[in-house]
């Protein structure tokens, strides 16, 4: 079946796209039910609870009845079952009134292209209203909770796969092939008390929970052995988000939560807060409905039908008037970095994105400083048409020249910032090799200090002048050792630096291009507590390594272009007795559960661990909400609330069934990253073991699963192997040469990345997706609309067995697809695919195949495509002989096979089956 | 003299332990104004990182006055604190000014309540000690 075809059909139904602006704003939020879907109606009569109306209408002149209880937002228990003063059916998305309901609503129409403009958007949005299309799972957004919460038996991937492995006990010897062959693994799903809210809940790629059900006390998650957590990417570009704007925005009075669809109603004028259980009262303006005039029904408001929501912020969340978008660049050009010709590169990118593509109004700000062993400033004014550089020699004690001609209005300069980045990668000739990286981040502090915003440093070497120079602490001999030193900071200038730019609002990126050691171990305080985020390609150069200059501007074109929020803060909230205890990712914590974010970008990711404080007895679901408080780079102030119900479960066999096993291996790595660098790699190994030690006896104790095998949960099946392939990944693996800053920055990706999709790259970064793309049949393949066709081949584990001699594969690890070739393969395949004629003429370490008219080539670039537009930075490609120097790069990623970094799958699952009591 | 010297050294120990009893409460204030969300960290830290040195070195000070005036058992009780003293500072994180206490993990619930317990037992050791002085 075609999922695209029939989804573009159905968004002619009535709920107009992204891109087009709704006609009114009335009309223009969109019901995230599907409007009018005659599947909606079995749930609706089945109530979980018998409906016992318990508010009597003040006047019975009711046109229709009060809806059954399952679709009433925040109900337990006995429902009251409230009339409507407007006619038309009142719950939410149903029905002609609908629309009147959202009237508070809008889409602000600048924002539209943000929300249109990333790439996987267009399926993601389609998919949004088709209950019967068993879409693609991962880019299911609003519509694949629905579509789950269709009860549509079997007709979602989800089930079908599922049903293949059942719910019993695994014993993993007896399945060694462990991997499916879908390369998509549906997070677990969650199951509420009633349908409406297992059909509203958070979005599992914005907020995850390693376990799909809560244990009702301590000793419980103690008996579980999981580490309990939640995941949380709380920026994410997303297809459709209501926005609201309202005078008052509906809190908790006591621990000021945002209203949501998991509160109960206690009756018309009051609800119950989901997280510390205080009523509170419902004002007006949360019943009027402007459009009728008429005081109608909270369940219809879009805070209660959507747990994603965002809020545009009155006065009273403003500390001082809403910043500009003010963007500071920080470019090396010490000999080191005008040699690897990345200026050019970075040059060339800005020009094609300023002004238009960088998020901002008329009031943004740029600057650009260039720094060797001295600081060079660009005065830009609009008066003169030239930039002017200004060179201050002294690093030691950091001045700004001109502070008024130096951050300047983009509208204003804008012919003078093109003739700068033009002129820029040809102005600095002269062999300096010095880096006062120290005193430039300085002066980019002082320069957005009133305002705040944005630095990107692009840094290619090891700072050696002035405040923050370093050492190389690296030792190349011992790479491979069993222990590794020098992960912590050598000073601590750059965390100090990222405290004071924290305190005022701005963000340090830093890119690192380079190609000997620069000790991103110190360097990475920087990002790690403003916020930030890092970017790391090692070996840079342009002409000697191609891919690089590559991947720079493919990455650099992502950064440039998405969303960013400029003074944000993020707070998350759990329900009473839940604490959160330890905080992943960048980010400076200023309270316990406060994060200050200066910048907030798409595809920054956070773990937190969470505590059980207090026993949840009686207490049937828990909550998580996190909400962002952010200035777009419009200058708005708006809040994003993200709200995550989860049932309470007091029976161990279900808690040791409901591991979401994705989120537990993405909280475990951010919990290694820790123990690496508080204890040592050697203790975080060891942790990891006896994880899944811990997790596979608890389960082998509640389960009795008694007998000669290894048994596990279905839901954590996986937990081993991916266990193993993070231990045998660049941040945890021994006993092979890991170079120091690879390590690190592998590190600093687990802590602070989600990553887009369903934490889908830090797993692909961990277990890479194998495909055989050698005989690729068109059996299961996506036909898209305009006639493409995607094969789908199926996703081989990670081992040499695997590997024909006379095959091709790809492999996908998240930023880098390998184009592995062996040497055996069919010359005509070859000819087919790279117009050679033999193996030895193909070139190794190409980075794009030849666009060719032949079937196979055509097959093959569908598929590569279709592979990148599901991810939220394009991947680099390369082109990999078997014969290849680099071959070793390919084996070491098969990581079921034993090599010089660990044992293999098997060998790995004899010792847990020793250990495991 | 009517004063010995080991009396002397018990009279300074004794007022000594006072101020250290104030350290060990301020403290113990701190890193509940933190966990109650009252003050910002990085304030905190840079008002209790000065006074960690002052107190380990006078902890130190008046155990050497009490070693010269040869009061072996009451060196002997402080050893393990002074043993504590030494380790600790050693492993405090990577920074340049003097003190402990790094705002960037302090909000961590593990180094905060760890940093709570052990404001407790020192409370705990300071007052007893005080009182053995006062009777010693
Ligand atoms: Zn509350």
């Amino acid at each position: 079946m075609n999922p695209y075809g029939s989804v573009d059909g159905h968004r002619t139904l009535g709920n107009p796209g992204v891109g087009q602006a709704p006609p009114t704003i009335t009309h223009s939020f969109q019901p995230l039910q599907p409007v009018g879907s005659p599947t909606r109606l079995p749930d609706v009569v089945q109530p979980p609870m018998p409906p016992t109306p318990s508010f009597r209408p003040p006047q019975p002149q009711v046109v229709q009845q009060g809806p059954p209880v399952g679709l009433y937002p925040g109900t337990q228990g006995p429902q009251p079952s409230y009339p409507s003063p407007v006619s038309g059916p009142p719950f939410p998305g149903y029905g002609q009134n609908a629309p009147q309901a959202m009237a508070p609503q809008q889409y602000p129409p600048q924002q539209q292209p943000l929300y249109g403009s990333y790439p996987t958007d267009a399926p993601v949005q389609a998919s949004t209203i088709n209950p019967m299309q068993p879409q693609q799972p991962r880019q299911g957004y609003w519509g694949d909770v629905n579509q789950l919460s269709q009860g549509m038996a079997g007709m979602s991937v989800n089930q079908g796969f599922n049903a293949g492995w059942g719910v019993a006990p695994i014993d993993l010897l007896q399945n060694r092939h462990i991997i499916p062959p879908n390369p998509v693994i549906e997070p677990p799903k969650i199951t509420l008390q009633n349908e409406y809210w297992s059909s509203v809940n958070c979005e599992s790629d914005i907020f995850r929970c390693t376990m799909t059900k809560i244990p009702e006390t301590s000793g419980l998650l103690q008996k579980c052995r999981l580490p309990l957590g939640i995941l949380i990417h709380p920026f994410k570009d997303l297809p459709r988000l209501p926005v609201v704007q309202c005078n008052t925005i509906v809190r908790c009075r006591a621990c000021r939560t945002y209203i949501n669809p998991f509160v109960h109603f206690i009756d018309k004028r009051r609800w119950k807060c989901n997280l510390c259980f205080r009523s509170n009262d419902v004002p007006d303006e949360f019943l009027f409905d402007p459009k009728s005039s008429t005081y109608g029904d909270p369940g219809r408001r879009p805070e209660l039908q959507s747990a994603t929501i965002e809020f545009i912020a009155p006065s009273e969340y403003m500390l001082r008037p809403p910043q500009p978008a003010a963007y500071v660049f920080l470019l090396d050009v010490s000999w080191n970095a005008v040699q690897s010709g990345y200026l050019k590169i970075v040059c060339d990118t800005l020009l094609a994105h300023l002004p238009d593509r960088l998020p901002g109004d008329s009031r943004t700000l740029v600057s650009f400083i260039a720094f060797n062993s001295a600081l060079h400033f660009f005065a830009l004014s609009p008066e003169c048409s030239r930039p002017k550089l200004m060179t201050v020699k002294d690093v030691d004690d950091v001045f700004l020249p001109t502070p008024d001609t130096l951050l300047v209005n983009l509208a204003e300069i804008g012919s003078c910032v093109e003739d700068l980045l033009t002129q820029l990668p040809m102005m600095f000739n002269e062999p300096d090799a010095g880096n006062a990286l120290g005193a430039a981040l300085q002066a980019a502090h002082k320069l957005l200090g009133p305002i705040g915003g944005r630095v990107t440093v692009f840094q290619t070497q090891l700072p050696d002048v002035g405040p923050g120079a370093l050492k190389s602490r690296e030792d190349p001999n011992q790479r491979a050792g069993k222990d590794v030193h020098n992960l912590n900071p050598a000073t601590d200038f750059y965390k100090k630096l990222a405290l004071d730019c924290s305190a005022q609002q701005i963000c340090v990126d830093l890119w690192l291009l380079s190609g000997q050691y620069a000790d991103l171990a110190t360097l990475s305080g920087i990002s790690k507590f403003s916020g930030g985020c890092i970017h790391y390609i090692p070996g840079f150069h342009v002409t000697r390594f191609p891919l690089s200059g590559e991947k720079l501007e493919a990455e650099l074109g992502r950064y440039l272009s998405r969303k960013i929020g400029f003074e944000a803060v993020m707070r998350v909230r759990c329900t009473r007795g839940l604490a959160v205890h330890t905080f992943h990712g960048n980010f400076f914590v200023r309270s316990t559960d406060l994060l200050s974010l200066p910048n907030v970008n798409p595809d920054a990711g956070f773990g937190m661990q969470v505590v059980i404080e207090e026993a949840l007895t009686g207490v049937q679901n828990a909550c998580f909400q996190a909400a962002v408080l952010y200035t777009s780079s419009k200058g708005e102030r708006r809040i994003r609330v993200h709200t995550l119900c989860l049932p309470v479960s007091g029976s161990l066999p279900q808690l040791l069934h409901s591991v979401d096993q994705e989120a537990v291996v993405g909280l475990l790595a951010k919990m290694a990253v820790d123990r690496t660098v508080t204890a040592s790699l050697t203790d975080a190994r060891e942790a990891f073991v006896n994880m899944v030690v811990d997790m596979l006896s608890a389960f082998r104790a509640a389960e009795g699963g008694g007998g000669m095998g290894l048994t596990s949960a279905p839901n954590a099946r996986l937990i081993p192997v991916y266990v193993l392939a993070l231990m045998k990944s660049v941040a945890f693996r021994v006993g092979t040469s890991t170079k120091l800053d690879d390590r690190v920055f592998s590190m600093c990706q687990m802590k602070a990345s989600f990553t887009s999709l369903p934490l889908a790259d830090l797993i692909l970064m961990v277990y890479p997706c194998l495909y055989p793309v050698h005989n690729m049949s068109d059996e299961d393949a996506i036909v898209e609309s305009d006639g493409e066709i995607i094969p789908q081949p199926p996703r081989l584990p990670l081992t040499y067995e695997r590997i024909d001699s006379g095959g091709v594969y790809l492999m996908d690890s998240g930023d880098k697809l390998t184009f592995y070739v062996c040497r055996a393969i069919n010359p005509a395949w070859i000819l087919a695919v790279f117009n050679v004629h033999h193996f030895s003429h193909i070139q190794d370490g190409a980075i794009d195949l030849p666009e060719l008219d032949t079937r196979e080539s055509k097959r093959v670039r569908s598929f590569l495509g279709h592979l990148q537009a599901q991810k939220f930075m394009p991947a680099t490609l390369v082109v990999m002989r078997e014969d290849s120097k680099d071959r070793m790069d390919f084996v070491h990623r098969l990581v079921e096979d034993k090599s010089d970094c660990g044992s293999s799958y098997y060998e790995f699952l004899q010792m847990l089956k020793g250990l495991v009591k | 003299m009517v004063f010995s010297l080991p009396a002397f050294s018990y009279m300074i120990a004794l007022i000594v332990d006072a101020f250290l009893i104030f350290f060990a409460i301020f403290h113990i204030i701190a890193f509940d104004e933190l966990k109650t969300d009252y003050k910002n960290p990085i304030d905190q830290c840079n008002s209790l990182n000065p006074l960690v040195l002052p107190e380990y070195l006078m902890h130190m000070a008046f155990n050497l006055l009490l070693l010269i005036s040869g009061e072996w058992v009451t060196v002997l009780i402080n050893a393990p604190l002074i043993a504590y003293h030494v380790l600790r500072y050693k492993n405090r994180p990577m920074m340049s000014s003097p003190g402990l206490y790094d705002p960037t993990s302090i909000m961590n619930a593990d180094t905060l309540s760890k940093c709570q317990r052990e404001g407790w037992i020192k409370l705990g050791f300071y007052v007893f000690s005080f009182f053995f002085y006062l009777y010693g």
